[in-house]
């Protein structure tokens, strides 16, 4: 039989399996939790820290998405240090490399472009720190621009765990870090990727985009993660 | 307000951009002739006046600081503004103005002028040009800004929703949907 706990979740009592996670007690309960590096169907990064959320008793915010639920959990998702903290995130991320929406392939379509306008971010404290970066066209079909990438690994998740190629991975550390294909060759001379596309729908920016694709022209399917991992586990194809 | 005629006393600017966020600025068509009714015009690059003046109420600043003479025009305003708002992204974020930023200076002119025909003046000698800044700066890291209208250019229902709340003495707090950059 499945271990159910209760927690407090904004002052009101809720219950969960104990083999879930704070993200996921929150969605059900239909509460708005900015993510930027989860993505249902992947394995949890923790990365991004939007999903931060208060614990009574920790001495620091926790990533929802990684924090398993116990029993007597008291939560709170919306206090404003945890909203001025999720700005802080955004801020950083788009001081970090060239974010220019206007001249973006998904403006409109951006996962972090709609994190920063739900936030309120209105405009960024810290300087931009304008990092000379590549792009790489040489994929027939795709394309990897550097400039717009948030390191949230979603393309190694899905590359690794849903396509089962391992193409992606990331080199370097802090703000030396970069995605990657295969032990850092050019992706078109890729062996191992597959040409599938999952990275480019699931990235959650401009980072990677189809070839043909212009300002703002770019938008992503994602629901097939949850397609093929039903499927996979449950034996029910729909889609 | 300060007008003698009751009206607010608005301002426009133009630093570092292309004009767009005032061309989005007219679409506001008939909203202009309600406009007209509430607010005096008394400086834009679409008025006829040659000095930033003195006791404005409002000033809508389109564009990025990219050179010396925006810096210097962009202190004046802050000095004679009650509400300074940076207007469209280039203003909020550098956005396209700051493209050349990853660039160092002598590459962007090299690029520009001197890998081209002839030759540019790169401005710092005799001020026959004004000199450019090595990095291109949104609006609200040279002088304080009050409020923020994102966009590319920011679309003619953003400007209205920010520029009525100004009219009615209110801070402007923009819908989600008005509130993203780019787009
Ligand atoms: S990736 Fe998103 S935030 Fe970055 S420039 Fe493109 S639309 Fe803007
Ligand atoms: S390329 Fe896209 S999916 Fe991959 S890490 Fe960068 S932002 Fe995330
Ligand atoms: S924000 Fe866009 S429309 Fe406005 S000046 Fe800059 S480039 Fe032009
Ligand atoms: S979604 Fe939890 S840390 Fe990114």
């Amino acid at each position: 039989m499945e271990t159910v706990v209760t927690l407090t979740l904004n002052g009101e009592m809720v219950s969960a399996r104990a083999d879930q996670t704070l993200l996921d007690v929150i969605r059900e309960q239909k509460i708005d939790l900015p993510t930027l590096c989860h993505m249902q169907g992947l394995s949890e990064r923790g990365g991004c820290r939007l999903c931060v959320v208060e614990v009574q008793g920790a001495p620091r915010p926790m990533a929802a998405c990684v924090t398993p639920v116990t029993e007597g959990m008291v939560v709170r998702t919306h206090t404003p240090e945890l909203e001025h903290q999720r700005r802080l995130v955004v801020e950083l991320l788009l001081a970090e490399r060239n974010h220019v929406c206007a001249v973006c392939v998904v403006n409109g379509h951006c996962d972090l472009q709609w994190a920063a306008a739900k936030l309120g971010v209105a405009s960024v404290r810290y300087e931009y720190l304008h990092p000379d970066l590549t792009m790489d066209a040489s994929h027939a079909r795709f394309v990897l621009d550097h400039n717009r990438c948030i390191l949230c690994t979603r393309c190694v998740r899905v590359c690794d765990e849903v396509e089962g190629a391992h193409t992606w991975d990331i080199a370097g550390r802090g703000i030396k870090t970069r995605v990657i294909t295969d032990l850092s060759r050019p992706w078109g001379d890729s062996p191992s990727c597959t040409s599938c596309g999952k990275c480019v729908q699931v990235c959650p920016t401009g980072a990677l985009f189809e070839k043909g694709a212009t300002v703002a022209e770019m938008t992503k399917e994602r629901d097939f993660v949850g397609w093929i991992i039903r499927g996979r586990t449950k034996r029910e194809w729909t889609w | 307000m300060t007008s003698s005629n009751g009206k607010i006393r608005l301002a426009t600017v133009w630093l570092g951009g292309c004009s767009g966020c005032h061309m989005s600025f007219l679409d506001l068509n008939e909203k202009l002739i309600d406009l007209a009714g509430r607010a005096e015009l008394v400086y834009s690059p679409i008025a006829d006046a040659k000095v930033f003046p003195e006791g404005v109420d409002v000033t809508l600043v389109e564009g990025a600081v990219a050179n010396d003479d925006h810096v210097e025009l962009a202190h004046q305003l802050r000095a004679r503004s009650r509400i300074v708002v940076s207007f469209g992204d280039c203003a909020v974020t550098g956005n396209v103005t700051a493209l050349r930023n990853r660039l160092g200076l002598d590459d962007v002119l090299t690029a520009v002028y001197h890998e081209g025909p002839g030759q540019a003046p790169r401005g710092d000698d005799e001020h026959v040009m004004p000199t450019l800044l090595p990095k291109v700066l949104p609006l609200h890291q040279v002088v304080p800004v009050d409020a923020y209208i994102p966009g590319c250019p920011p679309e003619p229902e953003r400007i209205w929703a920010a520029v009525a709340a100004l009219l009615d003495g209110k801070p402007v707090e923009l819908p989600v949907a008005m509130r993203t950059f780019g787009a």
